[in-house]
């Protein structure tokens, strides 16, 4: 039992990360095919049909360049900083549950890695971790303007982490559960979705993703018309890919995190109502969560090609004098409401 | 046992490297990883409440901010400013003071104290929010309070002094 235990979870955990890096990195493609698109022009089209190779020779090409560690730099730091990042941006998703249970023979695997009591702090504490990789990388190329771009990074995340987590106080108030798995369980249908109640949290949620992600309009720590690269300025070759596509997968993964914590996750409208099996139930939410994510992935780019890049004034400001404001007036709110109906109509 | 002893040695061992390197910032690493390492000990304890929360708290946060501030001074070998003797035999006797304290009040605390021994879920979200919001209610409240007066303290001491009286 017990191994059949962990050869499930070992399984889920193969599959969740391969998933995750081939929609990273297809996200590249469909970053440059939207803002063809969006730019009115074809994007990449010559590797394959639709340039469906294009991330694989980007890949290979990066694999193939000259590794160049300048003369100046941290050596140890300098190889730990993409190192970092990436692991820390493919362990965030440990805690999502991609889908309900599956019954095979008999048996319930669940389609979720580890449903921790604590989930929702997990990833947080995981994305806390990430700003380490760029603080290091770019402390360690010993260059002003990756020295600038990591010190900006290190103030954006830690202003936004603060956000971000009063909304999320205001989305637990309802859930009065910090179980992921267990906030997805409440929101079946379509009524259920936390989205109703908290319109005003999930909206400072998104900001602060994006802030979290450092995608435009808040990309000031690689801010290229003021700091060349930000602090990936002095990377070459798979260093600065991992830098690259743990920027991707962090999208990816609070894409995941939205429409789970917000969205509700893998549940579908009328989910029940249509006579299904357990099974066919669960592919289907499996299917349909994919569909939302890709929805908040394509909200990325959208906005990536459509809003210029704030100034880094109007960031902080942004982020202490609109934001946090905004998210403890939501929890206030939410408290009030919250009484009044436990009081009135219970 | 074996696990917490592991954990422990490499919790000392990490502190000690904080001390002992002469970069500034890789002390701040390693001290990263000695908080990391008592995230584990919070975990072994069953309390994961108190584990993530060390985690954000300190790993996320204050040490990103140590981090920042160092990187900003780039402080290294020719501009660390020499203490002079006084200062370190101060310094030492200040910590052994600290330390026979610990030792006093854990050997006082030794077996006596619900919440030290036994009753091993305290450490889970809701009993710990139970046990906060009620039976320590007023402490939790003014350590609160203490910490909002440090925040207003350190935002008027960075406020740009616009008019004088």
């Amino acid at each position: 039992m017990e191994g059949a235990f962990i050869l499930e979870k070992l399984i889920l955990v193969v599959v969740v990360f391969t998933v995750t890096l081939v929609i990273a990195m297809y996200s590249t493609l469909a970053e440059r095919k939207i803002a063809g698109f969006m730019q009115d022009r074809y994007g990449p089209d010559r590797a394959g049909i639709f340039g469906i190779l294009q991330p694989l020779c980007d890949g290979g090409k990066f694999f193939f360049k000259e590794e160049i560690i300048p003369a100046g730099a941290h050596k140890t730091l300098f190889i730990l900083g993409p190192v970092i990042a990436i692991i820390t941006a493919c362990i965030s998703s440990a805690v999502i549950p991609w889908g309900q249970d599956l019954v095979i023979n008999g048996r319930t695997v669940s389609l979720q890695v580890a449903d921790v009591n604590i989930g929702v702090l997990y990833v947080f504490g995981v994305i806390a971790l990430g700003v380490y990789g760029i603080m290091l990388g770019g402390w360690a190329s010993n260059n002003k303007f990756s020295l600038m771009g990591a010190i900006r990074a290190a103030s954006q995340s830690i202003s936004y982490e603060i956000g971000m987590g009063l909304s999320l106080i205001a989305l637990l108030m309802v859930t009065e559960t910090l179980q992921l798995g267990e906030i997805v369980a409440q929101q079946s249908g379509f009524v259920n979705w936390n989205i109703w109640v908290q319109p005003l949290g999930f909206l400072i949620f998104i900001t602060c993703a994006f802030a979290e992600c450092n995608r435009v309009p808040f990309d000031l720590p690689e801010c290229e018309t003021e700091l060349v690269g930000g602090y990936h300025t002095e990377y070459s070759s798979m260093k600065l890919g991992l830098y690259m596509f743990s920027e991707y997968i962090n999208m990816f993964v609070s894409s995941a995190l939205m429409a789970t914590l917000y969205f509700g996750g893998y549940n579908f409208p009328f989910m029940y109502d249509l006579g299904l099996s357990q099974n066919w139930i669960t592919i289907i939410g499996v299917l349909v969560f994919f569909l939302k994510i890709f929805g908040f992935i394509f909200f990325f780019m959208w906005i990536r090609w459509t809003l210029p890049r704030f100034r880094y004034d109007q960031l902080m400001n942004l982020g202490w004098k609109i934001l946090i404001p905004l998210a403890i007036a939501n929890i206030v709110l939410t408290g009030v409401i919250t009484l009044i109906k436990d009081t009135y109509f219970q | 046992m074996g696990i917490f002893y592991f954990v422990a040695f490499l919790s000392v061992f990490f502190a000690l490297m904080t001390i002992f390197t002469k970069n500034p910032v890789h002390s701040v690493l390693y001290l990263v990883i000695t908080f990391f390492t008592f995230t584990v000990h919070y975990i072994l304890l069953n309390a994961q409440f108190l584990a993530v929360v060390n985690f954000i708290v300190y790993m996320g946060a204050i040490m990103v901010l140590f981090l920042f501030v160092l990187m900003l001074l780039n402080l290294n070998k020719d501009t660390e400013p020499m203490k002079s003797t006084l200062v370190k035999v101060m310094g030492a006797i200040a910590g052994m003071c600290l330390l026979a304290t610990f030792l006093g009040a854990f050997r006082v605390l030794e077996g006596q104290n619900e919440y030290v021994t036994g009753n091993t879920d305290v450490g889970l979200v809701k009993n710990l929010g139970k046990v906060l919001f009620d039976e320590f209610l007023l402490p939790f409240e003014l350590s609160s309070i203490l910490l909002l007066t440090a925040m207003i303290g350190a935002i008027l001491l960075a406020k740009k002094e616009t008019k004088q009286g």
